[in-house]
Parts: C-alpha cells; sequence; structure tokens
C-alpha cells in the first residue's frame, strides 16, 4: 500500500459513486443510482469495481489468507481452531499432511497450542483450514512471542513488497511470521530481542495513517534498540524449517 | 484468555527483571489523572494508568447513624466492573472481583483515620452525612485495585458538600458549597498491589501480567516519611509467601508510596490552580 | 410568564455544544464517547462475534443486543447501581432504534453487543447513548446501510425547542414540558426512535418532527467528523 498523507475515510451511507461508472464491491452497496459504502473505511478504485477498504474491525477471513489460531477442541474429523472474528474454523485431519492416527491428535496439535495455518474455504458460518502448502511456513508454534493487532493494520506492519516487515526483522534480528488476522508470531535468540520486535510493531500500529511512517520506524529504532541488540546483516534472510 | 506461550514471555520477562514493554518490576506505567469527569457528583475523577481507567465519583447523601457510632458519619465503596470495559465482564450481581476490590479500597480508607467521621455528624443519633464513594471501569488493562484506590482518594480531596437545607432537612442536589469535606491530609491512604511470580514481585501489571500472576498482595500506606502506616493489606490468588518476601515487600512499598504521594500532591495542586 | 427565552439563552432551534470522539475504550472492537451539552454518553461494542450458547445463535442472521445504565454519580440523587427499569427500557427502545441500519443478514450465528454508560446527565441522554452508540458501531466495523442521528425536541409551554435540558425538562408553567425523543437515520430519512413523555397538540407534532429532523442533520455532522477522525 501505498504511504500518502492521510486517506480519506468514509462512513457507512457514504456516497462513494454515482451513476455507472462503477460496480459494486467489497463493503458497498447499490442505493438507486448510486454506490454507497457500508463500512467505515478507505476507498479503493480498481479498473471499473470500488470497493472499500476496511480500517477497523474484527477480522474477516478470506481464502488463502495464512493466519495463525489456537486450537480450541479435538473432534473425531480434525480440530477447531480458534481464529479470531466471528466464525468457528475447522482443520479437518485429512487436511495435515502425512498420516495421523486419531489417539495421536492430541500430540500433533493440542488444545491451548498455536498453529501457523492457512484457510482453504470460506463457507457461510464456517471455515476450513489446511495445513498442506507448497512453502514451509505452516505448523505449530513452539517458541517465541506472540502480539496482537487490529487485523486490518497488517497490511502496514507488512509495507510495500514486506519493506516493513523486514525492517522490523533486521532491526530485531528476528523470524516474524504475520497472520492476516492481526496475531503475529515472533522468534528470536532472546527474549530482549521478541519484546524489541513487539514494541516495534505497536509504534508502527499506533502510528498507521500517517505520512512517511518507514523514515518514522526507521527514527524510533534508532532512538529506542537496546544495546544488547545486534542486527542482523541484511544480506542473509534464513528460511526456517517448522515441524 | 492467555496464550500458553504468552504466559512462558510472561515469566521469562519477569525472571529477567525486564518486562515486555521494557519496563522494570517497580515502575508504574503513565499515569494521567483527570478532574471533574462529573459534574453532577460532589467530587469526581478518571485515572488512567497505562491503557486502564477508572472514574470515580463522590456522592453525598443524609442519613442515621448506626447505632453503635452515633456521632459518625457513614461511607459505602462500590466497583462496578462495567461491561463496557472488558470483553470478559458480564451483567448480573456484583462479581466477587468487584465485591473485593471495594472492600479492599474501602478499609484503607476507613482504618487510616483519612476521613474524619466526627466532622460528618449533623445532629447527633439522628442525622449524618453519608459518603458513597462510587467507582467504575472504563477500560481494563489490568491492576484494577491501585488504579481505582488512586481515583477514590483523589476524589475525595476534590469533593465539596452539597448544599443542605437545615429546616427541611434535605439536600440541595446540583447546588454545592465550597466546603471540602472533613480530610485529614497527613493520613492520605495510598494502595500498592504487588504481584508475584516464581520468586520476582512487580506491580501496575497489564491484564497479561495479572493474568499470569499467581498472588498478590494489597497494601494501604499511609504517613509518607514520618513511620509510615499499614491501614490495610490484602493477599489474594493461590500462592504463597514467605516472611521475608513480606518484609521486602513492606520495604519496597516505603518507596513507591513516597513516589504516589509526590504525585497525588502534584497533580492537586495543579487541579487547584486549574480551578481558580 | 410564557416561555419566551430559554433558560440557557439558546435560539428555539439551537443545539447545545455538542462534541464526539472515537476510540475511548482500547479494549472495545469500536467505541465512541458523545457530549450533548452537559450530558456525557460512552459507548462501547463488542462483536461480531461468535453467540454462545448455541442454541441462542439465529443461523438466518446475526443479533444485536444493547444494554443502556447510568453511573451511579450521573445524576444529583444517586442512582443506586445496577438495572433499573427505566435502563431496561430504554436499552430496548435504543435496539429498536438501532437494528435497522446494521446488515444484520451478512453475519449470521453472530452477536453484537452494545453497551452505553452516561457519565453525566443533563437530559437527553438516550438520545447522547444512541449517537455514541451509531458511533461506536461504525468504528467496530459493523456493516450498516447508513447512520443514525439522536435529539431530544421538547414543547415547553407552548414553544417547540431543540435539545432539551434539565431545566426545561423540570418547566412547570403554563403548558409545562413535553419531551419527545427522536432518532432520524441519515440516508432514508426514516425515524426509527420516538417517544413522548409529556402531552402535545395532535397538529404541533408536524412541527417537532421538522425540527428534529433539522437538528439530526447538524448532529450527523458532528458523528461523520469524528469518525473521519479515527487513528
Amino acid at each position: 500500500m501505498a504511504t500518502k498523507t492521510k486517506k480519506e475515510i468514509v462512513i457507512p451511507g457514504e456516497i462513494i459513486s454515482k451513476g455507472s461508472d462503477f460496480l459494486p464491491g467489497d463493503w458497498t452497496m447499490k442505493q438507486g443510482d448510486n454506490i454507497i459504502a457500508i463500512r467505515l473505511g478507505i476507498v479503493e478504485k480498481y479498473d471499473k469495481i470500488i470497493k472499500i477498504i476496511p480500517i477497523t474491525g474484527v477480522y474477516i477471513p478470506r481464502r488463502g489468507n495464512t493466519i495463525i489460531g489456537e486450537i480450541k477442541d479435538i473432534t473425531m474429523n480434525g480440530w477447531m481452531v480458534d481464529i479470531g472474528g466471528p466464525y468457528s474454523a475447522f482443520l479437518p485431519l485429512r487436511e495435515c499432511p502425512g498420516f495421523i492416527e486419531q489417539n495421536d491428535m492430541e500430540n500433533v496439535y493440542g488444545i491451548g497450542e498455536l498453529i501457523v495455518t492457512r484457510i482453504f474455504d470460506v463457507k457461510r458460518t464456517s471455515i476450513d483450514l489446511t495445513m498442506k502448502s507448497r512453502d514451509r511456513e505452516l505448523g505449530k508454534i513452539q517458541d517465541g512471542m506472540i502480539v496482537r493487532v487490529n487485523p486490518h493494520r497488517v497490511p502496514r506492519v507488512i509495507g510495500k513488497e514486506g519493506s516493513m516487515i523486514n525492517l522490523i526483522k533486521n532491526a530485531s534480528n528476528c523470524y516474524i511470521t504475520v497472520g492476516q488476522n492481526g496475531l503475529i508470531w515472533i522468534n528470536g535468540e532472546s527474549i530482549e530481542n521478541q519484546a524489541f520486535a513487539k514494541r516495534i510493531i505497536e509504534y508502527i500500529v499506533d502510528n498507521t495513517i500517517t505520512e512517511g511512517l518507514t523514515e518514522n520506524v526507521e527514527k524510533w529504532i534508532v532512538e529506542n534498540k537496546p544495546a544488547s541488540i545486534k542486527s542482523k546483516p541484511k544480506s542473509e534472510e534464513k528460511v526456517e524449517e517448522i515441524q | 484468555m492467555v496464550y500458553k506461550i504468552t504466559r512462558k514471555n510472561v515469566l521469562e520477562a519477569v525472571t529477567k527483571e525486564k518486562r515486555l514493554d521494557g519496563r522494570g518490576l517497580l515502575d508504574h506505567r503513565p499515569i494521567e489523572i483527570k478532574f471533574g469527569v462529573s459534574n453532577k457528583a460532589e467530587g469526581s475523577v478518571s485515572v488512567k494508568m497505562g491503557k486502564t481507567e477508572v472514574v470515580c465519583g463522590i456522592k453525598m447523601g443524609v442519613a442515621e447513624p448506626y447505632t453503635d457510632h452515633e456521632g459518625e458519619g457513614t461511607m459505602m465503596t462500590t466497583m462496578e466492573l462495567l461491561p463496557l470495559s472488558s470483553p470478559n465482564f458480564e451483567y448480573g450481581a456484583p462479581s466477587v472481583n468487584s465485591v473485593e476490590t471495594a472492600r479492599i479500597i474501602d478499609r484503607g480508607i476507613r482504618e487510616s483515620g483519612f476521613i474524619d467521621f466526627e466532622k460528618l455528624c449533623i445532629k447527633d443519633g439522628e442525622k449524618v452525612w453519608s459518603i458513597f464513594i462510587d467507582l467504575a471501569t472504563i477500560n481494563d488493562d489490568g491492576n484494577l485495585i491501585d488504579v481505582g484506590a488512586l481515583a477514590a482518594i483523589l476524589a475525595l480531596r476534590t469533593a465539596r458538600f452539597p448544599e443542605y437545607d437545615e429546616k427541611t432537612e434535605r439536600i440541595n442536589f446540583g447546588e454545592f458549597t465550597d466546603k471540602k469535606l472533613p480530610l485529614n491530609e497527613d493520613k492520605m491512604p495510598l494502595t500498592t498491589t504487588f504481584f508475584k511470580l516464581g520468586d520476582k514481585i512487580f506491580v501496575d501489571p497489564t491484564r497479561e501480567e495479572e493474568d499470569v500472576a499467581e498472588g498478590r498482595i494489597s497494601i494501604e500506606m499511609s504517613k509518607p516519611g514520618k513511620d509510615e502506616m499499614i491501614n490495610a493489606m490484602q493477599k489474594g490468588g493461590d500462592a504463597s509467601f514467605s516472611a521475608e518476601e513480606i518484609g521486602s515487600i513492606i520495604e519496597e512499598e516505603i518507596k513507591v508510596f513516597k513516589k504516589l504521594n509526590t504525585l497525588v500532591e502534584d497533580e492537586l495542586k495543579k487541579e487547584k490552580k486549574g480551578a481558580k | 410568564m410564557a416561555y419566551t427565552k430559554r433558560s440557557d439563552e439558546r435560539k428555539m432551534n439551537e443545539l447545545r455544544p455538542t462534541s464526539a470522539k472515537v476510540g475511548v475504550v482500547p479494549n472495545a472492537d469500536g467505541s465512541a464517547m458523545f457530549c450533548q451539552g452537559d450530558t456525557i454518553a460512552i459507548a462501547a461494542v463488542y462483536g461480531p462475534k461468535i453467540f454462545n450458547p448455541k442454541h441462542f445463535q439465529n443461523p438466518e442472521k446475526g443479533v444485536l443486543r444493547v444494554h443502556y445504565n447510568m453511573l451511579s454519580f450521573s445524576v444529583g440523587e444517586r442512582i443506586r447501581p445496577g438495572v433499573s427499569r427505566r435502563s431496561q427500557e430504554i436499552s430496548k427502545v435504543t435496539e429498536w432504534a438501532l437494528t435497522p441500519l446494521v446488515l444484520l443478514d451478512e453475519l449470521p450465528g453472530t452477536v453484537i453487543d452494545v453497551h452505553i454508560n452516561i457519565l453525566q446527565a443533563n437530559a437527553g441522554t438516550r438520545c447522547a447513548g444512541i449517537n455514541a452508540a451509531a458511533m461506536a458501531l461504525a468504528h467496530a466495523g459493523v456493516p450498516m446501510t447508513e447512520m443514525i442521528s439522536a435529539v431530544a425536541i421538547g414543547k415547553i409551554d407552548d414553544k417547540i425547542v431543540t435539545d432539551v435540558n434539565k431545566e426545561e425538562e423540570d418547566y412547570e408553567d403554563g403548558e409545562g414540558a413535553t419531551d419527545i425523543p427522536m432518532a432520524y437515520l441519515s440516508n432514508s430519512g426514516k425515524i426509527t426512535l420516538l417517544q413522548l413523555d409529556g402531552k402535545i397538540q395532535a397538529k404541533r407534532m408536524k412541527e417537532a418532527l421538522e425540527a428534529g429532523k433539522e437538528a439530526c442533520k447538524k448532529i450527523f455532522e458532528i458523528q461523520k467528523n469524528a469518525l473521519k477522525e479515527v487513528e
């Protein structure tokens, strides 16, 4: 997302387009000749579609999203997972790689444990998850730290083509996995590193709708970095193997 | 509602004496005080510690005294854990938490001699003033006892009597006098709750830290720098404390109490200036 | 003496100083504070969230629950903490006022909790509550087709006045005081809250509704600007 001056926010019911210039996209509705916003957010036009990018509120699950969830219950066919937001999510046994025996399910993913998972299907009142993926980031979280942010701030934490998230990773020398549902997993060699990454993220979240965010973040990092942390050399980006 | 992994993080951070938000074990979050949040109350204040916010309103009433305290006014403390302030609070009868918190705060004030109850007597044996200390949470991010207790004291210090018509024996609500409540300011009690995790003690926890803590001790103290007096104490939670631990907590409390006392006096001076 | 001059010297159709702010309760999914003169209301929204226990869920659409209450020290004579019959009634009419706006069909099986508390009361409390709640719902990202604004119109003696204050509520001379809280939807102009406490000649009702419509348009602007200031 481009860094601009504070974009104009529209409120529910506000007319964002007249006539047939555009087709109504996410969080908009046709009302007579007009298209209105039905949610607080920022207007975005893409091709012939006009939609609202929400900036507040609970997480809206999307197919393909990588998210972090908490195991709530184990049934015969899989695991019930809490991913935040108003709908329950389910990880079917068949969506896990390899063969897992029924009485081994608790050991693989136990109640109260956190997993990095992907949304496979979004139905009217429920969500299906999967652990099958070509990239290796899905799996159980064993160590590290979890930070919760409003899911709508996630794009800012990631930044344009990952620029912001890489800035955080380098400054704190941590591995960071961002869940689209607002849960962020930080893993580093010490708790000081992780706590520092957490604080950078909190700074970003408190200052998202401003111009020059990247420069402000860089400045904040220089001013607040504990002496004990050594940055990662910018050339490396290890990919971690997660079980 | 704390993740297992977060428990580990908090435990590790506290054990290393550097908390997740960078604070030391005995550091408070930034404290923000705003007086006069309800102009209908005889005295009112909002206190924030970090993101936790509690408001307090003092209301006065006139009643018959208790039979064993015929020449003294009465006092009642209530703490409402408003569902507005947390997804974990529900409607219904006051929870054990809200009752315990109110009672801890109440005892500290009552025992300290801060309020001169005899000066609240209107007609011996027949009519006395009642002070209602009403607390309500606006946002819960931990440490409600201390924030509530501080709000109660600040509200009492800025409260003034409503007009009382001696002939009709009724209060003219909405009409205030300039007369402050009869307080012995040198006996002002301040509360600090010390939380325990493993063998570490810390103050002013966030909600996350408080949910992980194993036990707590609240101490209400008065008389800074001159033979400090403990007016109330309460241990809560499952953990146990050794006598040495309690001893060192009291030592720490004396230091924290001094800092808090200075803060309170500064804020009250500012308020007086602003009110003129 | 006829009521020719308002107790606080406002014009007959003038609102009291009004202000609004969003995001006052960090824990909530959406929150707002609304000040109408000396009346201060805070609203917090939690949801949409899964509605448990399951048998309460409506598989067709979401459920909106409203709880309104005044804090004990918000009025002159202390209110005992806890729910009263008045607060139950106001909770219900507020729920009926807000429900038409929310696209509950898009949120089956969920519940949205709206909590309204009055910090300081000087008449018009349920209207301030609705104004705060509407902003809190929008702040929480709840899908809504429009906004809602509320105001208490009064008939004091024989004058129709906008945004009644406590003194006016208690007026007893001439025809006395009648309090008419009402709420208008911002786009459709429909009315979803209408109550009357007192009495009014049928032929004057139109004037009262018109006054309310004009006042609500002004209140809507204040709500809109506060929402656009969200951080």
